[in-house]
């Protein structure tokens, strides 16, 4: 061995380095080109900027609006808006809806665009968010028992 | 590190560490396992579901931590040759892919109804799912390698680029839109109120206590191996003499 054991661990070490770089790029620039695909649904957003072919299965996720949910004369088909502070679309469901499902959270919705603009949903999913409360905050608002989340993590 | 090269060294610290940690760990664990199940409140909108927070998150936070020991043991190995980061990959393996599991396993069981389904193909899931592959794959080649004699620059190497996927598992929320929600625990705070978060931070500290022990009772069990083996080698030299050995 003409190096010393400091240098062919330097070595070893820069090689490594080098290669992980490599391997985080490649890995980086993959994620890149998924950027769109690797979505699980569109937003609100999504949908007015590019608004997809009627009858194309996709997901749509967003807010359920305030105030928006109608239950049908039939008692089982739903019409509310799914918003994300930008876009809004309108979605009719027919089924049996998710327990996690209320004005105000998260929902995402599997189905298609009609000609009409309205999304008919085939399949309803809960989404719920990051937020952790016990019941008994259960009547503050959003923002109060947020406030009262920070209080008790600080 | 180095210092602790030499394997009698080791032994002699893992020896009152092991059940430290063991015993710590449980006790921690079954704490937070009662405050979870009997104590924590329900939650507004969940209402009893969640707490099988408290499995779930240590669970997928050691499937993480387990595969990070790898890629850690794994740099030992390339670069400095440390005598005992393959036994510590090796050691972290099982128990990873074995916490790894857990938390799809639980994840999956409180999908169905906090969403209303067990799985679906997002981000979050399909990446944790990779992450126990790639144990099972990381557990097969570093058997195959220490019974076959090949050299263990091969697992580590595989370590080392499987720690890609760790970053993934991480920002996947963040990245793309999936259906499991962002973290509730950032370096900026909590979006979880103190009822869980302290629940939460014990159990966690206690499984991984207890991730730590079990990583140190396969460490000396493999250590022990290889020296019966070579105890077992050096008396076949013996009986045999210099002549060829019988087929042991």
């Amino acid at each position: 061995m003409s190096n010393s054991p400091l240098k062919a661990k330097h070595q070893r070490l820069v090689l490594i380095l080098l290669a992980f770089a490599a391997l985080i790029g490649a890995t980086l620039l993959a994620i890149y080109g998924l950027r769109n695909q690797a979505s699980y649904f569109y937003v609100p957003a999504d949908i007015a900027a590019d608004p997809p072919a009627p009858g194309q299965a996709i997901r749509l996720g967003g807010m359920v609006e305030e105030g928006s949910l109608t239950t049908a004369a039939d008692g089982v088909t739903v019409t509310f808006v799914v918003q994300d502070g930008e876009g809004r679309v309108p979605v009719t469901f027919t089924g049996i809806l998710p327990d996690l499902f209320v004005e105000g959270s998260g929902v995402v919705a599997e189905g298609s665009m009609d000609a009409s603009g309205t999304f008919v949903a085939t399949n309803l999913l809960a989404k719920h968010d990051e937020n952790y409360m016990p019941r008994e905050l259960e009547d503050m608002s959003r923002e109060q028992a947020r406030e009262k989340v920070a209080e008790t993590t600080e | 590190m180095h210092a602790y090269a030499n394997p009698a060294r080791f032994l002699k610290l893992a020896r009152w560490l092991t059940p430290a940690l063991l015993w710590s760990g449980l006790l921690l664990t079954a704490g937070a396992m009662i405050y979870g199940l009997a104590f924590a409140p329900a939650e507004r909108l969940q209402g009893e579901t969640v707490r099988i927070l408290f499995i779930h998150v240590p669970s997928v936070w050691l499937g993480m931590a387990g595969w990070t020991t790898i890629a850690l043991a794994s740099l030992a190995e390339l670069v400095w040759r440390h005598p005992l980061a393959a036994l510590a990959a090796r050691g972290a393996a099982m128990p990873g892919a074995a916490f790894t599991f857990l938390g799809l396993a639980t994840g999956s069981i409180w999908g169905r109804p906090a969403w209303g389904t067990w799985w679906v193909w997002d981000g979050r899931l399909t990446s944790f799912l990779v992450l126990l592959f790639l144990f099972l794959g990381y557990i097969a080649l570093a058997q195959a390698v220490a019974r076959e004699g090949g050299s263990s620059r091969v697992p580590a190497i595989f370590g080392l680029v499987g720690a890609v996927n760790i970053p993934i598992i991480h920002f996947s929320v963040l990245w793309w839109n999936s259906l499991h929600q962002p973290p509730s625990i950032t370096t900026g705070g909590s979006a979880m109120s103190g009822e869980f978060l302290s629940g939460l931070l014990v159990a966690v500290l206690g499984f991984s206590l207890l991730f730590g022990a079990v990583v140190l009772m396969r460490m000396r069990a493999l250590l022990a191996e290889t020296q019966a083996e070579a105890r077992l080698r050096r008396r076949a030299m013996q009986a045999g003499g210099q002549g060829e050995l019988a087929d042991a």
